[in-house]
């Protein structure tokens, strides 16, 4: 860097614009300000989930009702699952860390539509509020999980309408933010920025974007023809009036599924970031795993039907999708070996964002495999709907984007705030979290197969034991996450000064002072060939 | 030198707000798209109510709103041409002359629609639920359809109208039309999904 | 996106390309009044394609855009085709 500056430096934090104080960050149009705020939001977000998760556990400690009603464990999953999936993991990995780090890493000032980035955070936040005030209106919470199945969902008496319409909002949110890094990758790389030079967190976020993109929209019209069978009748999912609930299941996961590979790609993209740097080697195979981004993105459109296997679906559809299913498996364990190729013979470094990306590819090979399980017809069959199920998706999910989120926040939290965490405790946040996560959700795996429904308040008396490990595994989990959220607040607010490359990272948000100025670059980034690039 | 530079930067920034366009594009197909799933699946159910619901629509009037809506097409696109060529009153008077179209379009869905009202057939009525199952699919879908397409077509205008006053104030001019030629192409989706909802709603044999 | 987007249509074309998409709204409205039961559906997608294509081409320039915009467009056509196609795996086995 050039020490002989003229004017001080000043970073993103401290740079005083049109706006002071709170309404600097409400109109902010600073990708990275506005990546932020994302963060903030969901961070609130998750903890609401997650409080409502262990009030669940807390409720499956013993049989029978313990601390809440059937009706308000009904609300509580749908709820707890909306905000988790619709507010937390869809937007995630690709608003926070897409917004702060995309455009660093492809040498850019900021995204290409500043102005509709910010409107997307706008829309965002209205998506939040309408789905925050659906669970407080009078007809009470809405009981149809997340996923708004009719026949039900056309008919009970809860705040559907409001609960769908907010999520058809944060879904236009979702696809603006989709459309503007699409246009950004295509536009605004930096000179000597080819496809093939970019890091690979782009290529992650890329496919991501065009999933959002063209996934999203039909989400959008089938809630907004839920709403209307509700206001008008409309019949296209009602049964006695000649419609057909299959086609509303149909419709919700020819986007639903992809909105699977929508929370985990970016959180593929995030752990190809930190391996290499922490084991300061090129990674293996950069043609192969940024392909196979796009392969998951493209192959992911083609299997929704293995969600429904058990609703009367033709027998041709289910071996079509069983086996589009088992395809789809190859570009993840593609990404994976690379991975693995990558740490064989590397300077392997155990700090805390790659302890996170190590447990990241336990948990999610867990997650996988049980995938594939679920994902063939016959044992589908068995374990359809159980808590099998449930313990499947929280190991993709939670194991795996959510550890790479805070995988993520470890690696780059001394790029955003310029200040390091303490180590140490960041270490026994990640074992309690850890072990808390396996033991919350392992026990769910064997109570799914002896039999154990999903979304159920009560169980029968010889479950119990498992059903306790799995509620103590929740607190323990808890304590964790309360223990890396406070250590990484106080490292962000009165850390040590973080050295601009902590880490020894090569690609270009290494490059520059921590944290960033306004414009990332003060002059033009060099860029590599290979971004890897490690002598 | 500096001005060469900012006029590459005003034109990467142009490239970028024309693929924005298109990106946004393919979201209102797909979301059209979700519809024409349900139409096919219910159609394929329902052949014989599907034939007899489209003979109560009129095909004169959807023809010419056919008609109507691929000359509006042109008459946007021949604007993005005037202003190409700095002819901004044949702009002007090409976008108004689309803006006019548009309005026939809605006139005529209006009173079609509001016949179907008159004979008591809308969503949410009392005769809807008593009709047999595949008439009441078929009016379903094709109110939802031609409504959310009537949606984007007030949508469109909006966007027309803005860059109308665009052109009149000079902002929009020979040398940087990407809000005409973005609005155009706006426009262009809705007579390009209309080209299909027209066969499809009207002339099912 | 590397190409210029300074080509500019000629009224003429345009009007050519309205005439032709008038004759095809004329066709396919006489073709359909003769009842052609299944085969019908398909010449009025055809026909209905057809327009689309023209309007597309034409009206929407993207026969003098870039090949990458053109490639894409094309994907969305086709990935929203093999949705309609695995969907009627489920409903003509039904």
């Amino acid at each position: 860097m050039d020490q002989t500056k003229q004017e001080p430096y000043v970073s993103y934090l401290e740079h005083k614009g049109k706006y002071t104080g709170i309404r600097s960050w409400i109109f902010t149009l600073d990708h990275k300000r506005i990546g932020l705020l994302y963060m903030y939001a969901i961070m609130v977000l998750f903890f609401v989930g997650a409080i409502m998760g262990l009030l669940m556990r807390i409720e499956l400690l013993k049989p029978g009702e313990t601390i809440m009603k059937p009706q308000t464990y009904n609300g509580l999953f749908t709820v707890h699952g909306i905000i988790m999936i619709f507010m937390v993991v869809i937007p995630g990995l690709s608003v926070v860390f897409g917004n702060f780090f995309l455009p660093i890493l492809i040498g850019a000032k900021d995204v290409a539509f500043p102005k509709l980035n910010r409107f997307s955070w706008w829309v965002y936040i209205a998506g939040c509020i309408l789905a925050i005030l659906s669970q407080f209106l009078k007809n009470g919470p809405p009981d149809t999980g997340w996923s708004f199945y009719a026949p039900y969902s056309t008919t009970t008496g809860t705040n559907v309408i409001m609960a769908t319409f907010a999520a058809f909002v944060l879904g236009f949110s979702s696809i603006l933010t989709g459309l503007n890094f699409i246009v950004t990758i295509h536009q605004m790389r930096a000179p000597g920025m080819k496809f093939m030079n970019m890091p690979l967190f782009s290529w992650a976020i890329y496919a991501t974007a065009w999933t959002q993109l063209l996934a999203t929209p039909i989400v959008g019209i089938t809630l907004l023809m839920l709403i209307a069978e509700r206001l008008f009748g409309i019949g296209f999912f009602n049964p006695n009036l000649g419609g057909d609930p299959v086609l509303f299941q149909h419709l919700f996961w020819i986007y639903s599924h992809p909105a699977v590979y929508i929370m985990i790609l970016p959180a593929l993209g995030v752990i190809t970031e930190i391996i290499p740097t922490f084991c300061q080697k090129k990674i293996y195979g950069y043609k192969a795993i940024a392909f196979s981004s796009l392969a998951i993105a493209g192959v992911g459109f083609l299997v929704w039907g293995h969600h429904m296997f058990t609703s009367g679906m033709s027998n041709q559809a289910r071996w079509f999708f069983s086996l589009l299913t088992f395809l789809v498996a190859v570009p993840s364990a593609i990404k994976v070996f690379n991975w693995l190729a990558t740490m064989y013979k590397g300077s392997i470094d155990l700090k805390p964002p790659f302890l996170y990306a190590l447990s990241f590819i336990f948990l999610f090979t867990i997650g996988g495999t049980t995938g594939l399980l679920l994902g063939s017809v016959a044992t589908n069959v068995q374990v359809h709907d159980t808590a099998f199920v449930v313990a499947h998706f929280h190991y993709i999910i939670f194991g795996g984007m959510g550890f790479a989120f805070f995988g993520a926040i470890h690696y780059w939290l001394p790029k955003m705030y310029g200040r390091m965490y303490n180590f140490k405790r960041a270490t026994i946040a990640w074992a309690i979290i850890f072990v808390g996560f396996n033991l919350l959700y392992f026990p769910q795996f064997i109570l799914g197969i002896e039999g154990v429904p999903r979304r159920y308040f009560d169980y029968l008396p010889q479950f119990q034991p498992l059903e306790v490990i799995s509620s103590v595994g929740g607190f323990i989990l808890i304590t964790g996450l309360i223990m890396m959220v406070y250590n990484l607040v106080q490292g962000a607010r009165k850390g040590e000064i973080a050295p601009a490359n902590p880490w020894h990272g090569s690609t270009l948000e290494w490059q520059i002072p921590s944290p960033p100025s306004l414009e990332n670059f003060d002059e033009a980034p060099v860029v590599k060939s290979n971004p890897y690039d490690y002598e | 030198m500096t001005e060469k530079a900012t006029h590459i930067e005003a034109h990467a920034d142009d490239e970028a707000k024309k693929l924005g366009m298109w990106l946004f594009i393919f979201t209102e197909l797909l979301l059209f798209g979700g519809l024409f799933l349900v139409y096919s699946v219910f159609r394929a159910k329902y052949p014989a109510n599907f034939h007899e619901g489209s003979l109560e629509l009129s095909v004169t009037i959807g023809a010419i709103n056919t008609i109507v809506l691929l000359v509006s097409s042109m008459t946007i696109a021949m604007s993005l041409t005037a202003i190409q060529k700095n002819n901004r009153k044949l702009a002007m008077t090409l976008i108004s002359v689309t803006l006019f179209l548009a309005t026939v379009f809605l006139f005529n869905k209006v009173f079609e629609w509001g016949a179907k009202f008159e004979h008591g057939l809308y969503p949410g009525s009392k005769l809807m639920p008593m009709l047999e199952r595949g008439d009441l699919l078929y009016f379903s879908l094709y109110f939802f359809m031609t409504g959310l397409h009537a949606l984007h077509i007030i949508v469109g205008m909006v966007l027309l109208t803005i860059c109308l006053f665009k052109v009149k104030s000079g902002n929009v001019n020979s040398k940087k039309y990407i809000h005409l030629e973005n609005g155009a192409l706006y426009w262009h989706l809705v007579d390009l999904i209309w080209i299909f909802l027209f066969p499809l709603l009207y002339l099912i044999t | 996106m590397a190409n210029n987007t300074t080509h500019t249509t000629e009224y003429r074309v345009l009007a050519r390309v309205l005439l032709v998409l008038m004759f095809l709204t004329f066709l396919t409205i006489s073709v359909t009044s003769y009842h052609l039961a299944a085969f019908g559906v398909t010449v009025a997608l055809l026909i209905a394609g057809t327009k689309g294509f023209l309007v597309l081409t034409y009206f929407m320039h993207l026969k003098y855009e870039s090949l990458l915009l053109r490639i894409l467009v094309s994907m969305v056509f086709v990935l929203y085709a093999v949705i309609i196609l695995i969907t009627f795996i489920d409903y003509a086995y039904r």
